[in-house]
């Protein structure tokens, strides 16, 4: 029992420090106080991630499940923590509402992801899954004097919790069929015994549910809303880490049912589907905004689906390319985000026009924006190019080479928006009417951020490593 | 070693420019110049240790399984016949360049200079590439330098341009994503079943006839856009026009020979088959890009975009010489490549020349300026003469064995071809001349052309520069064919070797 601690310590001090963030910000009533003590938290935790063995393990009854694959995801969803809660502090301030619940609210919701990540059950998956998605509805509404923010909050809250409704009901259905909501009972259970129709309905549900948390399209009207209505920084957590803990619960499905769905062309097909439809659709609705938020938020279903690619191809590669995609987007996401927050004043200068001629009064955040975009789009030597790399390799491999030519037409559709925003930054001449002011405390975070971007595309075999080693020790 | 030392050494003196404070614009053009002249030395010093008869040479690898262990990629570079040529014409130009357009930016020096030079080390690893996933790479890290050097720098439609230059490239290289990644996994075949985009490793596949056909296309495209082939072609003239002297030299210079260059590495070499199958469709093509080109040329008002239109006309030669499947055409587009580059050069270099005078390019502005500029006038004259192909000039080389190779072709087996192509010869005469004659002979017409001042000592070296090696390769080209003879030699055999075992099989259907 002592040793299941062990194996799940990053989870462990994730749980507790939560609480105690909690405390912090009771007694303390200091924003920043509690700032710099989440900042902590996920520091440790993602020393624990490299602490803990990377061998597989069961632990807690079968609950959780522990090793590299959990230790992975667990180290990318606290470095976004981290990152997020880096920048958001003087945003938060200029928008008054920098409250200290900001902090325990995004740590518990990483400790949500942390648990589907790891989750060795169903129930966990859907604790898990539920304690990300309520942490988020509130930092979607956390200006809450704002009608948009307001707005984004109830919508995002009412079809999330109409989608969580179809996960529990999804998982109501495996249990009748299989007896059992343990992962690994389940899958040996199918090893003697067909599965049968609710079987099928159930998975079909479960998937509808984390589709919606994807955002992926047809699951994703409340996406562009919900992103564009809430404060930016909790944007930035929205868009990225929801998106990677969805990812993880699906490749943990995959991997768990891998014999099942070996054995069936449908899924895939249907997966596919939803993969070019978020691909196509969310590039082409990208390309009509002008507010710069949104705009991302249309995008970032883009990048759902080139994730959705590597999963449809259910191969080693593609898994452990999905999980490396999911590293890489986060840091450019979030450093497209941070430096839209850096830039933003009280909701104004959100539109693509204010951007105009930014190179020539700010030349170093127009510099850190065409990294990040040209990162988003997939050019190398940035890191984006290897993720998209990565799964389009893998989905040939798998000989879907018809969804690899989608996908790269689709990623030439996104070169309009993306390199509208370069081009509006570089080539255009200042606006007058319009007063730019960063906060430039951002900058050196949002630098490392760059920097990252181009090493991973310099350098990604380290990183490839783990993501592969991740998958196969599964 | 010393090869990635010339290739990433422009870039590591491109960021050496940012250590140098913004007002010092002076130092910062002579780190520039320092960088880019020092790997022209190094190339010199490459070309000195080279030797014609083997093919690749000073390889270097590093950075094995760079994308994890499931993918044999790594850094691998090295020369052979084909890069030697447009590896040393690369090295030549940015220097002269940097020369040439010294005093022509007058904002973000710095990031200017920055972007050249990150440019030449994308020209060089292109050239250099062994690995078609570095070769990519290369290719795509040129995109965003010389997009920022249209769209910051250019003149003004530049945005346009740039954002057109950008699409229209992108379009091609991410199809030839898909089929790097495509023949990469056939190379698992050769590779001990594992993937690999080892170019020498890939040279082993003997792909069938069907895999061929749209592979072909795949890559083709890209390089189609890039060279430009009609009718993918309408990126070029805008993009020519818009950049500054210094993006069109280089893009005239040397990015247009990426894509006949690529031709010859992947294309010819990989799908020998599939070119044979499609050598008269790309003919065709080619042909009316001499004859459209041409025409389009004749009609234009403005000087620099006449010269972008005769580069249409000019590829299209290269183009049809390299799937004649003759020595003598081959040898010749090779040399045409470095022809084009140097005369098509110096003929922006110099109309930027005239620009940064008179601030306008157009035919009407100018007349009788020989008066006043006589060493430009003899210069631009001789540049002119090159570019129409007059004997005793590189020009003529080049068009020559491209059109004796191409009457001589069994593959094309029409003389149509030839005779047709031979009619663009004509046409250039037609469209060269008399614009030199409007803008440089008869009498001065237009009051701001009589202040004119000639050539300074800086432009007048780096036309001379050109002028030498023009002269040098018109009355004495064996010593540059010499370079690619054994490397066209052994892509030939390939290509008929390849013909007729497919060819046999078809008789011999065992």
């Amino acid at each position: 029992m002592l040793q299941d601690f062990y194996y799940a310590l990053p989870i462990m001090l994730a749980s507790l420090w939560s609480v105690g963030l909690i405390l912090i910000e009771a007694l303390a009533e200091k924003a920043s106080l509690t700032k710099i003590a989440a900042q902590l938290g996920f520091i440790l935790v993602l020393v624990f991630c490299f602490v803990v063995p990377n061998e597989s393990h069961a632990v807690f009854y079968g609950m959780l499940k522990t090793g590299l694959f959990t230790n992975y995801t667990a180290g990318v969803f606290s470095l976004t923590g981290l990152l997020v809660v880096s920048i958001s502090s003087e945003y938060l301030n200029d928008e008054d509402i920098h409250y200290g619940e900001f902090y325990p609210i995004v740590f518990l919701s990483v400790v949500g992801m942390m648990l589907m990540a790891s989750s060795g059950n169903l129930t966990i998956l859907f604790i898990g899954l539920e304690l990300m998605s309520i942490a988020l509805y509130v930092l979607a509404g956390l200006n809450r004097k704002l009608d948009r923010s307001n707005e984004a909050a109830i919508k995002y809250f009412l079809l999330g919790a109409f989608a969580s409704g179809f996960f529990l009901y999804g998982i109501a259905f495996i249990y009748g069929d299989a007896g059992s909501l343990s992962l690994i009972k389940i899958s040996s259970f199918y090893e003697s015994h067909e599965p049968s129709g609710m079987f099928w309905i159930g998975l079909i549900l479960v998937l509808i549910g984390l589709l919606f948390k994807i955002a992926a399209v047809p699951f994703h009207q409340w996406a562009p809303d919900a992103y564009e209505g809430a404060p930016t920084a909790s944007t930035a957590f929205m868009s990225t880490s929801a998106k990677i803990a969805s990812f993880s619960a699906l490749i943990i499905i995959i991997l768990t049912f891998a014999s099942i769905l070996a054995k069936t062309e449908s899924f895939t097909n249907v997966l596919a589907i939803v993969a070019v439809l978020s691909m196509i659709l969310g590039n082409l609705y990208a390309l009509g905004q002008d507010n710069i938020k949104r705009m991302l938020a249309y995008s970032s279903i883009a990048h759902g689906g080139y994730m959705l690619v590597g999963i449809v191809a259910a191969n080693a590669s593609g898994l452990s390319g999905v999980l490396f995609y999911t590293l890489i987007y986060s840091i450019t996401t979030i450093g497209a985000f941070g430096l839209i927050l850096s830039l933003e004043r009280k909701q104004s200068f959100l539109d693509i026009n204010d951007y105009r001629g930014l190179f020539k009064t700010h030349p170093l955040p127009a510099t850190l924006i065409a990294v990040f975009m040209f990162s988003l789009i997939g050019l190398p030597p940035l890191g984006g190019f290897i993720g998209k790399y990565l799964v389009f390799s893998a989905a040939i491999e798998a000989d879907l080479t018809w969804l690899v030519v989608v996908g790269v037409l689709a990623s030439l559709l996104s070169v309009f928006y993306y390199l509208r925003v370069v081009l509006v930054m570089f080539l255009e001449h200042p606006n007058d009417n319009v007063q730019v002011t960063e906060i430039a405390s951002l900058n050196t975070v949002l630098l490392i951020l760059a920097l990252l971007t181009l090493v991973l595309g310099f350098y990604p075999s380290p990183l490839i490593n783990i993501a592969q080693k991740a998958i196969a020790m599964f | 070693m010393i090869l990635t030392l010339t290739i990433f050494l422009p870039l590591i003196f491109g960021i050496l420019v940012f250590g140098v404070k913004k007002e010092r614009v002076e130092l910062q053009k002579w780190i520039a110049l320092t960088g880019s002249a020092l790997t022209f030395g190094l190339s010199l010093f490459l070309f000195t240790q080279y030797s014609s008869q083997a093919s690749f040479q000073f390889e270097h690898l590093a950075l094995h399984n760079w994308l994890g262990q499931t993918f044999d990629t790594a850094y691998r570079v090295a020369l052979d016949g084909f890069s030697m040529p447009l590896f040393l014409l690369t090295g030549f130009l940015f220097p002269l360049t940097i020369i040439g357009s010294w005093n022509d930016i007058n904002h973000n020096n710095r990031e200017y200079l920055f972007l050249m030079l990150m440019l030449e080390t994308g020209v060089l690893g292109v050239f250099a590439a062994t690995d078609l996933f570095l070769f990519y790479l290369f290719w795509e890290a040129m995109l965003i330098p010389m997009y920022f050097i249209i769209g910051l720098w250019g003149g003004k439609s530049r945005i346009y341009a740039a954002t057109k230059y950008f699409i229209y490239t992108l379009s091609g290289s991410l199809l030839m994503l898909i089929g790097i990644i495509y023949i990469g996994y056939l190379g698992a075949g050769e590779n001990a079943g594992v993937f690999t985009t080892d170019y020498q490793k890939l040279l082993e596949l003997n792909l069938p006839l069907d895999q061929q056909l749209w592979l072909f296309w795949i890559f083709g495209i890209s390089f189609f856009i890039k060279v430009p082939l009609f009718p993918v072609h309408t990126w070029l003239p805008d993009a020519h026009t818009e950049a500054p002297t210094a993006g069109s030299v280089i893009l005239a210079g040397v990015l247009l020979k990426m894509g006949t260059y690529a031709l010859i590495r992947f294309n010819l070499t990989l799908f020998p088959l599939a070119s044979h199958e499609f050598s008269m469709l790309i003919a065709i093509l080619s042909i009316i890009g001499i004859i459209y080109g041409a025409l389009l040329a004749l009609v234009q008002t403005d000087i620099k975009r006449l010269v972008a239109y005769s580069s249409v006309s000019h590829l299209g030669f290269v183009v049809l010489g390299l799937f004649a499947f003759t020595t003598e055409a081959l040898q010749g587009a090779i040399l045409q490549m470095v022809n084009h580059g140097l005369s098509t050069g110096l003929l922006f270099m110099l109309i930027g020349m005239i620009y940064s005078r008179r601030h306008t390019r157009f035919i009407s502005e100018f007349g009788g300026i020989k008066k006043t500029m006589p060493v430009f006038t003899s210069i631009f004259l001789i540049t002119t003469l090159a570019s129409v192909g007059l004997p005793g000039l590189n020009g003529f080389v080049g068009e020559f064995l491209i059109l004796s190779g191409s009457f001589k072709s069994l593959n094309y087996g029409s003389y149509a071809y030839a005779i047709l192509a031979s009619l663009g010869v004509v046409l250039s005469v037609v469209y060269m001349l008399p614009m030199i004659q409007k803008v440089f002979h008869g009498k001065i017409t237009n009051d701001a052309n009589r202040t004119l001042k000639d050539l300074n000592p800086r432009e007048l070296m780096v036309s001379v520069a050109f002028v030498f090696f023009m002269v040098w390769i018109g009355v004495a080209p064996g010593g540059f064919l010499n370079i690619s003879e054994h490397a066209s030699e052994q892509l030939l055999e390939r290509l008929s070797k390849s013909h007729m075992q497919s060819s046999m099989a078809t008789f011999n259907p065992n």
